[in-house]
């Protein structure tokens, strides 16, 4: 991309989308630990343009399991705790985001050892607290750990690592919600389709307090005009 | 015609080494010419209407990483085969100094993704040394590429607006897009703090031009190469009508390592790898263009060592490798509370910006620093993409919610999931390009330890910034600061200071680099002359940012394809009068 876009957009991820701005696009940290490799679980990779490297190293990542069963039941809880189902869409299990994490701690491996502990801190809280796994606690119980952890701005000094590890969780949960097909109807975006762009609707310029002038609104394309082949005849670049 | 590799003993009229603007420019003009022509481009083939290759109009959740750029820099749908760092072709870096060197190893090279900002030069970027007193004015001025600049318009089409700047000359213009929201903003704020806020000039067809590509219908995915070739990218707007000619022939998946030379000290060839079966292949050619880009060139010209020429070719002056230099880059950015809870309509728009401010204070004297900037902008409902969504505790307190109260920072469930829709294109960034002043002392060389996974020694970068363009991002953050303020703004993230010398960004991040071979008239202190023709090898150019003088505020790519233009109509002219 246009390296004119700041790193910053890049990391937002396209050209102009996203409001992300704390973590990283690529898998800069050191790697934790090795994945172990399990039969099965080969969804094909290809479809999006990969060059021939990068479809191998897809179907590589694919071929392996990091998390257990254990774990992703409790990550699934986490997920539907962080983006529930509402009036507008589903949750983020329906949005399949626990898949998408297990195929982003294997792609971007320094995020295994903060959501694997993390995961495992939830776990030992919710035994102190209720004497049960995090799983098995009541959703109330449940409610009330996350409750403790989930603002990092008042957490406990005892609390600060599970706090932590909860906002990789969650900053996980919401991009992979939020990129989903669901999470992007949900959203509202409403472009990647061929389409001509004539300028922001009135009604909203108006709300805003800004208008086309003259100028803009003279020297723009028409949208009926963008099939013409251009003439240059009776075109004078100094004038 | 194109195929993989094969030894041949055919002796082409010229032999082009890469296939982005400079190399697909003298392509296309040289095969039109009539000339045979020998093609050579690292990378595969590539065609962004292949299904196999083609990333545009993908959704995020077609790729398993939602579009995060673990293998591709820029992302998984970013259409650059390679990056900053590349395996198996390393290199590397000395005195603790810092470079960052972007390659892209496919037909058309880094014109596939970039940001088509098709920005001529004007009078005064030729001839900065009249004014400033630094680095050294270009032999050639705004006069000598102008008819160049005007062919290139026509050619490959660029929107843009008569302003009549004095250093943003005018061009053959298509019609902009009007601005979306944000741009207002900026317009209104910009303008009032006495910015020219005028529409961007991007290679992008808001019209058609020819019948051979389609008009623009605003996915605004430029940065995944058009399938339909609404925009400029050298492979399917100059190589590919090159190719329909019988007379040239792409070689792909070919690493160029040396130019070859004769008896006579003339170029004679180019000795290169073949990736797909790594036995080395020479193609013989009576003329020899580089046009690998302003670093990779440099590196084959002193990688072409022989007892004739043991500084490397085309370097008896010592300065191929030197003067290298990149555009300055730095960013902020901030949440634009009047800009949340926004009315959804596609906003896609074309693939980048539809208003920048060009620089703006040439007349202004005790900056501080010399050479200006141009601020280009970003913000928007854009695709979301992988990191859409992150960072929520960073934006969901600064703000009451919809019922007025603030909220606390963080958070989950339902009301965490309607701060995301409530704050999608609401942030708006801004980043400065600004022009540096080429330095002897940056340069790239050979490193005498290292070689890349084909055998071929590697470069060593040697780059520090001045006190020139650390002054210049002060600035830059200083009217960035303003502007934003102005616009209601919440800054996400402290205001770059000292510490960090202003947000600047490391040499190569930008991905303007250029001045390796640089042109001049006189062969102690330059590598080519004013028609990009090595001083000492008269049957060799340099065609790409290399030549560079100097590189202004402005994106390099439109004068490096004029001035490859301009260099092919000379050879051609030289060839016919059988001076080569």
């Amino acid at each position: 991309m246009d390296r004119r876009k700041s790193l910053k957009a890049m990391f937002a991820g396209t050209v102009t989308s996203g409001f992300m701005f704390t973590s990283c696009l690529t898998d800069t940290e050191k790697s934790a630990e090795t994945t172990t490799p399990v039969a099965g679980d080969s969804e094909e990779a290809s479809g999006y343009g990969r060059t021939p490297e990068e479809a191998a190293r897809d179907k590589d990542l694919m071929s392996t399991t990091f998390f257990n069963e254990h774990e992703m039941i409790t990550l699934a809880i986490v997920a539907d705790i962080i983006i529930p189902a509402d009036e507008t869409s589903g949750s983020a299990t329906d949005a399949k985001v626990p898949e998408f994490i297990e195929f982003i701690v294997k792609d971007m491996p320094h995020y295994q050892t903060p959501v694997r502990g993390g995961l495992r801190w939830l776990d030992y809280e919710s035994k102190k607290r209720f004497s049960t796994e995090f799983k098995e606690a009541s959703e109330e119980q449940r409610l009330e750990i996350i409750e403790d952890i989930a603002y990092p701005e008042e957490v406990k000094p005892e609390l600060e690592q599970g706090a932590r590890s909860f906002a990789t969780i969650r900053n996980l949960v919401c991009t992979g919600f939020f990129t989903s097909e669901i999470g992007i109807k949900d959203i509202g975006y409403m472009g990647n389709v061929p389409n001509v762009w004539d300028g922001v609707p009135d009604d909203v310029l108006k709300a805003h307090g800004v208008a086309y002038d003259e100028r803009i609104l003279s020297e723009s394309i028409k949208p009926e005009e963008r099939n013409e082949v251009a003439n240059w005849d009776n075109y004078n670049p100094e004038g | 015609m194109s195929f993989q590799i094969k030894k041949t003993s055919k002796v082409y009229d010229v032999c082009i080494v890469g296939s982005g603007a400079g190399g697909g420019m003298a392509a296309k003009v040289l095969a039109e010419a009539g000339f045979s022509i020998a093609l050579m481009e690292a990378g595969p083939n590539f065609d962004p209407a292949n299904p196999e290759q083609q990333t545009q109009f993908k959704w995020p959740y077609e790729s398993p990483r939602r579009g995060a750029g673990t293998t591709r820099a820029f992302g998984d749908f970013d259409m650059a085969y390679g990056g900053w760092d590349i395996d198996g072709e390393p290199y590397t870096t000395k005195d603790g100094t810092k470079f960052d060197w972007f390659r892209s190893r496919m037909l058309g090279g880094r014109t596939n993704h970039w940001g088509r900002i098709s920005l001529r030069f004007g009078p005064l970027d030729f001839k900065r040394k009249d004014h400033d007193g630094k680095g050294d004015n270009w032999p050639i001025g705004y006069e000598d590429v102008k008819p160049y600049y005007d062919k290139v318009d026509k050619l490959i089409g660029v929107f843009g607006t008569k302003e009549n700047l004095p250093n943003e000359p005018n061009g053959f213009f298509l019609p902009p897009p009007k601005p979306r929201l944000h741009e207002m903003y900026l317009k209104k704020h910009g303008e009032k703090m006495g910015l020219p806020v005028i529409p961007a000039r991007l290679s992008i067809l808001t019209k058609r031009i020819d019948n051979r590509r389609g008009a623009c219908f605003y996915c605004s995915q430029c940065s995944r190469s058009c399938s339909i070739y609404g925009d400029f990218s050298s492979s399917s707007v100059l190589v590919k009508p090159a190719l329909e000619y019988e007379n040239i022939d792409l070689y792909v998946n070919a690493m160029v390592r040396e130019v070859l030379t004769d008896e006579s000290g003339k170029a004679s060839g180019v000795a290169f790898v073949n990736k797909a079966d790594m036995k080395d292949y020479e193609i013989k050619a009576k003329v020899v263009i580089l046009a690998a880009s302003a670093c990779g060139s440099a590196r084959i010209l002193l990688n072409s060592k022989s007892s004739k020429y043991p500084n490397g070719l085309a370097n008896s002056s010592g300065v191929v490798g030197r003067y290298l230099h990149d555009s300055t880059g730095s960013s902020r950015m901030a949440l634009i509370p009047s800009l949340m809870d926004r009315k959804r309509y596609n906003e896609d728009g074309v693939g980048g910006m539809h208003l920048y401010v060009p620089w703006w204070q040439n007349d202004t004297k005790n900056l501080g620093f010399s050479r200006g900037y141009h601020i280009e902008f970003w913000g928007g409902m854009g695709m979301p993409s992988y990191g859409t969504g992150m960072g929520m505790e960073h934006l969901n307190g600064l703000v009451p919610g919809a019922d007025g109260q603030m909220k606390r920072a963080g958070g989950f469930g339902a009301g965490l999931k309607n701060d995301v829709r409530r704050f999608y294109g609401a942030t708006v960034g801004m980043s400065g390009r600004g022009e540096s002043i080429p330095q002897f002392n940056n340069y790239c060389e050979i490193d005498p330890n290292v070689v890349d996974k084909f055998g071929i020694p590697v470069l060593r970068f040697h780059y520090k910034w001045t006190d020139d363009e650390v002054k210049q991002a002060k600035h830059m953050q200083d009217t960035f600061e303003e502007l934003l303020t102005n616009m209601g703004g919440i800054f996400l993230g402290d205001k770059p200071g000292a510490d960090t010398d202003y947000g600047l960004e490391a040499p190569g991040r930008i991905i303007h680099e250029v001045g390796t071979t640089r042109m001049g008239d006189d062969p102690k202190t330059s590598v080519v002359n004013r028609f990009n023709q090595a001083h000492d090898v008269p049957n060799l150019f340099v065609v790409d940012g290399g030549p560079f003088v100097s590189q202004a505020d402005k994106n390099p790519t439109w004068t490096i394809l004029a001035l490859a233009w301009r260099a092919s109509d000379y050879l051609i002219d030289e060839m016919k009068k059988m001076n080569i």
